[in-house]
């Protein structure tokens, strides 16, 4: 069974900065780790490993220093790794980056399922994975849950989807794209055999011309997204809290559902 | 301070800190007052490899030495003292193998102890037999292709869940010291049980218990070196893993330390953080003084063992009592600067004194290191 798993590398930081000038994130000064949704599909990924055999490559566009993220799933048990780094790719909105991406996932050969994690914490989009598996024409099954059954014979999988209403049972002959949620499995630590084995490793480079892609749809030139204006929402202000015996606040409450207050 | 680690000792020490901060201290507090055994804690560490980076890479280590375990220990030991033990006590447990074993004795037990796939413990104490090691009232009586072993060991660490035992028994009693020598012996083995585990004051997470021998028939490949070696064996073991219990120590001094300046920054009195008054600031500056100083000394002594030297009695006693009286003393502060708080249950700080006092007296009692030391500084003068 090959796996490719997407990941991105973010900023180690829940409160993300923008720039207010460029309308982009603020790298600097900001440790990087891989996205935690993605750390998910790497177990995923390595889970299926164990029990199919194969191999699970890990992919990331990002820049140079991307490298590192990569060489953290090798130490998990990622058995490749490839660094999809150009500046043409730059300014990619998530359109051009699943474009990117899927020219990158051509050029692997054959695969399986090409695993995601559900969104990135830094744009928290969601949209790459699902723009990955449109560009290579393969189904997706998306907030995956749970894989229930892989039929490597008869090529389909079936897993559990989550919908904001409960779950939904999807089956999806393969290759399929899935993108994963947190619920699915608890990711493994690091080994030291592994992380030897992540120093030592050739992390494999494509540029914009290793791939057969249209040049015009990469980068910023090929993004349709134009970010406007990014701001910090003002943080909410407290409710009104009313306070009393049941019978009090009930009447107080009907009072101001009456009002013109609400 | 920069130790000028190696690449692959900042890996191990990284990957033990990673362990214990999202693994271990979690549930610290959970394996203390319960004093079960931390078997899905020694399950991570047996897949992160961290159970053989003393062990030569031809017995399935990663090729380290005390060094190497000097930093697991450290790390794991922040986080929990009680713990950090399943590794160290197996290591304590597995050095007369490395030591004495034969290749065929290697071969047989230490992949397995390096894997993390079976723990190892040593037995050396008795009810009459702890400093004075040479009184071991455990007998093992040859016969044919085998020993007989009978007599009881206590305060076994690992005892009850380890696999594998290196057990200090006496083939002439005579002979005293001279009469003793070492084997392995494996759980399962018929006429070897385990008596009561005891309730212990620290390190709960850690399980000790009585082993009993009770005419146990083990075959004669299992003696480790000579007849007549068992005390050097004994001996030889300690000088290798003393400055493992002290950088168990260490590890609970410094995770202490750490639990303390978080506290004095939050601490309000008369207005301000006690952060803010001198008095606590040279009680911690005090503090992370004599940490630093544990640290480099137990680092020194570490790599002085891993280059080979001979006559290591002394500086591995030093600095196994050092630390542990270091230990002692700041846990004990730790616990004055949180004050009342310091004193209950509900905080994690007093766990830590309760753990650091068990470093003073195992492995040799801080009186027996004195001994140690002072005998073998008087004997280097009279040369």
């Amino acid at each position: 069974m090959n796996i490719i798993v997407c990941i991105k590398q973010v900023p180690d930081t829940t409160e993300v900065r923008i720039d207010p000038e460029t309308n982009t994130l603020i790298r600097s000064g900001v440790a990087c780790i891989v996205n935690p949704f993605d750390m998910y599909a790497v177990e995923e990924a390595i889970r299926l490993k164990e029990k199919f055999g194969g191999k699970v490559t890990v992919i990331t566009m990002g820049p140079p220093q991307a490298e590192e993220a990569l060489r953290e799933t090798i130490s998990l048990g990622a058995d490749e790794a490839v660094l999809i780094s150009d500046r043409a790719f730059a300014g990619s909105d998530t359109w051009a980056t699943s474009y990117t991406l899927s020219g990158a996932i051509r050029t692997l050969g054959d695969y399986d399922v090409i695993i995601c994690g559900k969104q990135a914490i830094d744009g928290d989009t969601a949209q790459v994975g699902p723009g990955i598996s449109a560009h290579l024409d393969i189904p997706q099954i998306t907030y995956v849950k749970k894989i229930e059954e892989v039929d490597m014979e008869k090529k389909y999988m079936r897993a559990e989807r989550m919908t904001e209403e409960g779950y939904e049972i999807v089956e999806s002959p393969l290759p399929c794209l899935i993108t994963v949620v947190k619920e699915i499995n608890e990711p493994r630590l690091p080994s030291l055999k592994g992380k030897m084995r992540a120093k030592k490793a050739e992390i494999k480079k494509i540029g914009a011309k290793d791939m057969d892609l249209d040049p015009g749809l990469l980068g910023l030139n090929g993004s349709p997204t134009k970010v406007v204006k990014i701001f910090t929402p003002a943080p909410r202000e407290k409710g009104q809290v009313i306070e009393g015996d049941p019978k009090e606040i009930s009447e107080k409450l009907v009072e101001l559902l009456k009002s013109d207050i609400l | 301070m920069d130790y000028l680690l190696t690449e692959e000792q900042i890996m191990i020490r990284d990957l033990a800190r990673q362990i214990a901060k999202e693994k271990i201290k979690p549930v610290a507090a959970k394996y203390d007052a319960e004093g079960i055994f931390p078997w899905d804690i020694v399950k991570i560490l047996s897949e992160s490899d961290l159970f053989g980076i003393y062990i030569e890479e031809k017995y399935g280590g990663t090729g380290g030495g005390s060094m190497e375990l000097v930093l697991a220990t450290e790390e794991l030991s922040k986080a929990c003292g009680g713990i950090s033990l399943a590794l160290a006590a197996t290591a304590l447990g597995t050095y007369p193998i490395i030591l004495f074993g034969t290749e065929e004795q290697k071969m047989k037990y230490l992949p397995d102890l390096a894997k993390g796939k079976k723990l190892a413990a040593f037995a050396l104490t008795e009810a009459g037999a702890g400093s004075d090691a040479g009184a071991v009232a455990t007998t093992a009586t040859k016969k044919g292709d085998h020993y007989i072993l009978n007599g009881t060991k206590q305060w076994i660490t690992n005892g009850g869940e380890a696999e594998v035992y290196t057990v200090v028994a006496s083939v002439d009693r005579t002979k005293g010291a001279r009469g003793a020598a070492c084997f392995i012996v494996e759980k399962g083995t018929p006429g070897f049980e385990f008596g009561k585990k005891e309730d212990k004051m620290g390190i709960r997470a850690s399980a000790t218990r009585e082993l009993v021998f009770t005419d146990c028939k083990i075959p004669k490949e299992n003696l480790l070196g000579k007849e007549g070696a068992g005390f050097i064996v004994a001996m030889k073991t300690f000088d290798q893993s003393r400055p493992g219990v002290a950088s168990q120590a260490l590890g609970i001094a410094q995770g202490a330390l750490d639990l303390t300046v978080e506290y004095v920054k939050e601490r309000k009195q008369f207005g301000k953080t006690i952060s803010s008054f001198q008095g606590v600031q040279f009680m911690l500056a005090d503090m992370a003084t004599q940490i630093e100083a544990a640290r480099a000394l137990i680092y020194a002594t570490a790599r002085m063992l891993d280059s080979g030297a001979k006559k290591i009695s002394k500086d591995s006693a030093i600095a196994k009592l050092f630390a542990s009286d270091m230990a002692m003393k700041v846990t004990t502060d730790c616990v004055q600067l949180f004050g009342g708080y310091g004193y209950m249950r509900d905080y994690p700080i007093e766990k830590y004194m309760r753990d650091a006092k068990i470093t003073q007296i195992y492995e040799g009692t801080n009186q027996i290191q004195r001994s140690v030391i002072a005998s073998n500084l008087i004997k280097e003068k009279s040369k």
